[in-house]
Formats: structure tokens, C-alpha cells, sequence
């Protein structure tokens, strides 16, 4: 059964998180001191970098809920999905209508934005749990179908009703600035790395506690096998559903802060090419793992300024580089997806705990 | 008949359109043990697929302490005290021991008797309590079985269907199962409905016999008389 599954994990030892002896702390409580500390690290990094970075980190933690659902979908639950890009689209235009409607109202203050937020992630949520009803009954290549139906369906909605949408043009998504109490000179960037980072991270402590969760071992057990899946007692189609709607949220929820961090939404930045970005970035990340999605939330960001660092190093036309900026950053995504299959099929979390435990064994903690 | 616990009658089921069952009658009684034997492709397993809901009946019905169960999905039927070990044990390899254990128990609501019950699973078969962050995958065939077994029990099932338990594993570890079997029923009142292609270790335990040829109950006789009577085990299970 589970190899007809787009996505069954291609080490078996990669995406099990098997529980460790020795953890005596609750799930949760360890989470949120992990959460503090990141939290913590955030804020002082926040004021040692320049806006440019803050601004960059703020899209890095954007994406973060973006690649972390999908890797709890594809990687945990085993439904591949190729419509995430479309899911942080309707996030992200939901977020800009709510914040417009706030605007018209006279309702500017801060706030609201977080009120904007919740309606993105409902929004989402209701868009995820169609295609998710749909989703559940379809397997492997029909589910990629179906998935890429919606990647491409929901960007050409925004330009068909552009009454509301404004077609090509998008819509601007006002913002308020920084809290006064923060000081007049406060940088706009740095403000909006906190937050990016805060929405990030609840969303990330639910996801993460998510996957701990009777729920998590229910959408790995039906990954691995359906059939006895539902002799456990597990009604399989209710926990692909719940998986799709969770990553459908988490997607929401990361284009949503796109949005606030562009302060504008158009159908260009939402097309199938976002979708392959985000699947190939939690495959190369380490399918599965939140980890995992974290470096490929930091591929998908530092790419694009690596290749036009790249271009930069020649003497190019102005449409070659052009061309080049255009097409470098899908050249090296797929290189690096094939590199990362061969060295580390288990992605580069999967690496990395390859690597802890093989010190481990060879410099033992607590025997010295 | 009232009081039996697991009724089927003029039971048919297959797949498409090759019919396997062919108006099977069985009565299990509550509390007792019933051995279906018979040879390869005689309907034994197509039987308990079609008893724990993974299989739809063409006709017929099946009911459990008088309900009827037709069209039940299996996760239900897992929820009425249904619990089906497949052939191949149904073990989750990518899941640890402790997880795939707690997965038979995640849709009970008595949260503290789900971990009594799991507990108990661990007293029942030692080589699990010591091996708990040991992946499903990692098991030997006799670990598996004890495993699936130990899932289908922190259900707390009142009909255990249980397909070729014997299938790969050592007569030691199939003697030991079987002696479970009938110290569960004992212990606890399990009814036990197993499939078994050793025909000597089954009849040694259940109560009942159920001979099955081409798809039909050719006979359901006590267990005993099966057993003892040479006429009757030569001319159904030809030894």
C-alpha cells in the first residue's frame, strides 16, 4: 500500500522521530522552553542585523509555516500535496481583504492585524478541508492531480473575479507601523521579523506538539499502512482530513505574513513554481521533521539572493542576467535536490542526526 | 440463536466477481474458542475479512450478540469489541512497540483502563515490555505476533479474529500462543474465532471445530469429537 504513496519516507529510519529514553520533561513544557529560547535568540538577532536580514528572516519564518505543515502532511500523513502555493495564496489574499476591510472601517491600529491573521488561517482552513474531503479519497498520482489542479486553479481565480481580487494588479495590504512605545526611529524590518517570528512560532509549538500527539502517530500509522491503520481503530479518511486541514492553516497562516511583510499580495508570487519550491524544500530540508522544514524555509529564501550574488560576480547583458536570475534559482534547487537524494536521502536534518549519533556513539555523554 | 456471541447466516462474500463464501452458517458461542480449518483457498481467510468489516458480504448476515453488522467499517466494528489480527500481523514497522501498542488503544475513552490494559499487555508478553523504543520493523516474526496480539488486546475486544497465528513461527512460540488463547478465555471470557492451517494445535484449543471446503462450512462439529474421532478427522482433514 505504501508504495504506491507519493511519499513515503526513503530512509525507514529518517522520519520515524522514534521517542528517546532519558526525556522526563511533558512534551509541551519542553516546546515552549524551546520556543523562549528561539524567541530570545530572535529578539537579539533582531537588533545586530540590518534591515535587509530582519527583512529576510521575517520571509524565512514565513515560509516556515508553509514547509513545516506541508512536512506534517506529506512527510508524517504521506498525502503529497502540490498546491501549497495556492493555500498560502488564499492565506494571503484573505488576509489582504480582512486588513482593507479594517482599513475602510477606520480600524487601523495594530491589533487588528492579528484579528486579520485568525481570518487568513479560517479562511484556509474552510479551503483546506474541501480539497482535503477530496484529497482523502485519492492516492498517489491522483492526489498529485488533484493537488496541482488547485495550485493552478486558485492564482487564476484572483484574475477572473478581479472585482474583488484585482486581477493581475493584487491588492495592497495596508499595515500599521511599529508600536509608538517602541520609539519613533524603531526600524519598520525589525518589527516585522517579531511579528513574523511570533506567529511563526505558536504555529510552530502547535505543529511540533501536533506531531507528538495521539494524532501524530495516527497519521504516521496511516502512512505506513492503512489497512492496519483502521484494524488499530483509526478511520483513515478523518485523519487525512485532519492532516490536509492542519497544513492547510499552517500554509495559510505563512502567506498570510508574506502579505504582511510585502504589504501587497498578487497572483505572480503564488504560481505552481511556489508549490514544486516548498515540496522540493521539505524533501531537501528532511521530510517529516520540523527541523527539516526550517532549512528548507532558509533554502527558499537564501536561494534567490544566492543566485543574484551569483549573477552579480559576471559581467552579464542586462537580459542575460535577467534571464539568468530567472531560471538560476530552479537550476539549483533541482541540483540540490538530486545532491541531497544521493548524500543524504534523508534530507539535511536527516544528516545532521545521522552525524549527532554517530558522535554519540564515538564520544558517549556522561561516560567519559 | 440468542446467546451466541458471533452469528453468521447464508454468509457469501468475494471479490468482484469471483465469489469465495458460499452460504456459510457459524455460531460462537461466548467465552469459547472456534478453530476454522480447512485447505489453501478453501474461504478460511475471505471468512475473517469478511467478519471484521474489510470485506463487504454479497449476502447474508453477520451478527454480533444479535446486531447485525453488515456495512460496518472496520474502525467501527474495532470500537464494538471487534479486533481482527490479519495474516501477516498488520504490525506498523515505522511506529515503536510502545506506539504501535498505544495506537490499538487510541480511540478508547477509559484513558487509565486503556493503560491498565497496556500494561497488562506488557505482563502478557515480556519481550515487549524490553523492547518498547524498538521499531515494529525491527521485531522477529515471533515479536510481531505478540505485538499485533497485544494491539488487538489494550482494545479490550470481546471477539478476537485471529488469521494463521501458527504462519512462520517456531512450534514453541505457536504452542505458546496458543495456550494464551485459551488462558485469555479463561481468564477474561474471550471469544476467539481463529484461522489455522495446523489443524493438530488449533483443535488442541478451541471448543469448536469449523471445517471449511470450497467456500462452504462442510462441517462444525465440537473440537473434541474432531480430535477423537478418527472416521470424522479422516474423511474432513484426511489424517
Amino acid at each position: 500500500m505504501s508504495a504506491t504513496r507519493a511519499a513515503t519516507p526513503p530512509t525507514r529510519h529518517a522520519a520515524v522521530d522514534p521517542v528517546r529514553p532519558g526525556r522526563s520533561l511533558p512534551t509541551l513544557v519542553r516546546h515552549l522552553a524551546v520556543a523562549t529560547g528561539v524567541a530570545l535568540l530572535v529578539l537579539t538577532v533582531s537588533y545586530q542585523l540590518d534591515s535587509f536580514r530582519n527583512y529576510q528572516l521575517a520571509t524565512v519564518a514565513a515560509y516556515l509555516c508553509a514547509t513545516a505543515g506541508l512536512t506534517v502532511l506529506t512527510g508524517l500523513c504521506g498525502q503529497l500535496s502540490l498546491g501549497h502555493g495556492a493555500l498560502m495564496a488564499t492565506g494571503a489574499y484573505s488576509l489582504a481583504l480582512a486588513q482593507n476591510a479594517f482599513a475602510e472601517r477606520g480600524l487601523t491600529a495594530g491589533g487588528w492585524l492579528a484579528v486579520s491573521l485568525v481570518v487568513a488561517v479560517l479562511a484556509t482552513v474552510v479551503v483546506g478541508a474541501v480539497v482535503g474531503v477530496a484529497a482523502a479519497r485519492l492516492r498517489g498520482p491522483y492526489l498529485a492531480g488533484l493537488t496541482l489542479a488547485v495550485a493552478v486553479v486558485v492564482p487564476a481565480l484572483t484574475v477572473t473575479f478581479d472585482g474583488v481580487f484585482n486581477g493581475e494588479q493584487g491588492l495592497a495590504v495596508p499595515v500599521a507601523p511599529a508600536p509608538a512605545a517602541l520609539g519613533s526611529y524603531f526600524p519598520h524590518e525589525r518589527w516585522q521579523l517579531w511579528v513574523a517570528a511570533a506567529a511563526s512560532l505558536i504555529c510552530l509549538v502547535l505543529l511540533a506538539n501536533l506531531v507528538r500527539s495521539r494524532y501524530g502517530r495516527s497519521f504516521r500509522a496511516v502512512r505506513d499502512d492503512e489497512v492496519a491503520a483502521r484494524l488499530a481503530g483509526i478511520h483513515v479518511a478523518r485523519t487525512q482530513v485532519v492532516a490536509f486541514v492542519v497544513s492547510a492553516a499552517s500554509a495559510g497562516l505563512g502567506g498570510a505574513l508574506l502579505a504582511v511583510l510585502a504589504q501587497s499580495v498578487s497572483p505572480g508570487a503564488f504560481g505552481l513554481t511556489l508549490s514544486l519550491f516548498l515540496l522540493m524544500a521539505v524533501v531537501i530540508g528532511g521530510l517529516g521533521r520540523i527541523a527539516g522544514a526550517a532549512w528548507g524555509a532558509i533554502l527558499l529564501v537564501a536561494l534567490p539572493d544566492l543566485t543574484h550574488s551569483l549573477t552579480n560576480l559576471f559581467t552579464l547583458s542586462p537580459a542575460a542576467a535577467q534571464r539568468l536570475e530567472g531560471n538560476l534559482p530552479l537550476a539549483i534547487f533541482g541540483s540540490t535536490l538530486i545532491a541531497v537524494m544521493i548524500v543524504a536521502p534523508g534530507g539535511v536534518q536527516g544528516l545532521l542526526s545521522r552525524l549527532a549519533r554517530a558522535m554519540r556513539a564515538r564520544w558517549p555523554v556522561g561516560r567519559s | 440463536m440468542a446467546g451466541d456471541l458471533l452469528t453468521a447466516e447464508a454468509l457469501a462474500a468475494g471479490y468482484g466477481p469471483v465469489p469465495v463464501l458460499h452460504d456459510v452458517d457459524l455460531r460462537v458461542p461466548p467465552g469459547t474458542i472456534a478453530a476454522v480449518i480447512g485447505a489453501n483457498g478453501a474461504g478460511k481467510t475471505t471468512l475473517l475479512r469478511t467478519l471484521s468489516g474489510m470485506l463487504r458480504p454479497t449476502a447474508g448476515r453477520i451478527l454480533l450478540d444479535g446486531r447485525d453488522l453488515r456495512g460496518t467499517p472496520v474502525e467501527q466494528l474495532v470500537r464494538r469489541g471487534v479486533a481482527h489480527v490479519p495474516e501477516g500481523r498488520g504490525v506498523i514497522g515505522e511506529l515503536t512497540v510502545e506506539e504501535n501498542l498505544r495506537l490499538g488503544a487510541l480511540w478508547r475513552r477509559d484513558r487509565s483502563d486503556a493503560a491498565r490494559a497496556l500494561d497488562e499487555v506488557y505482563q502478557l508478553f515480556e519481550p515487549l515490555a524490553s523492547r518498547r523504543r524498538h521499531l515494529g520493523h525491527q521485531l522477529s516474526g515471533g515479536e510481531r505476533q505478540m505485538l499485533a496480539l497485544g494491539r488487538a488486546l489494550v482494545g479490550r475486544p470481546r471477539l478476537l479474529l485471529l488469521d494463521e497465528p501458527s504462519l512462520g513461527l517456531a512450534p514453541r512460540v505457536v504452542a505458546q500462543t496458543m495456550a494464551l488463547l485459551r488462558q485469555l478465555r479463561d481468564d477474561t471470557g474471550l471469544t476467539v474465532l481463529l484461522v489455522e492451517q495446523n489443524v493438530r494445535s488449533a483443535l488442541a484449543v478451541a471448543d469448536q471445530g469449523i471445517v471449511m471446503s470450497l467456500g462452504r462450512v462442510a462441517l462444525a462439529a465440537p473440537a473434541a469429537r474432531l480430535r477423537d474421532d478418527a472416521d470424522l478427522r479422516h474423511a474432513y482433514l484426511g489424517f
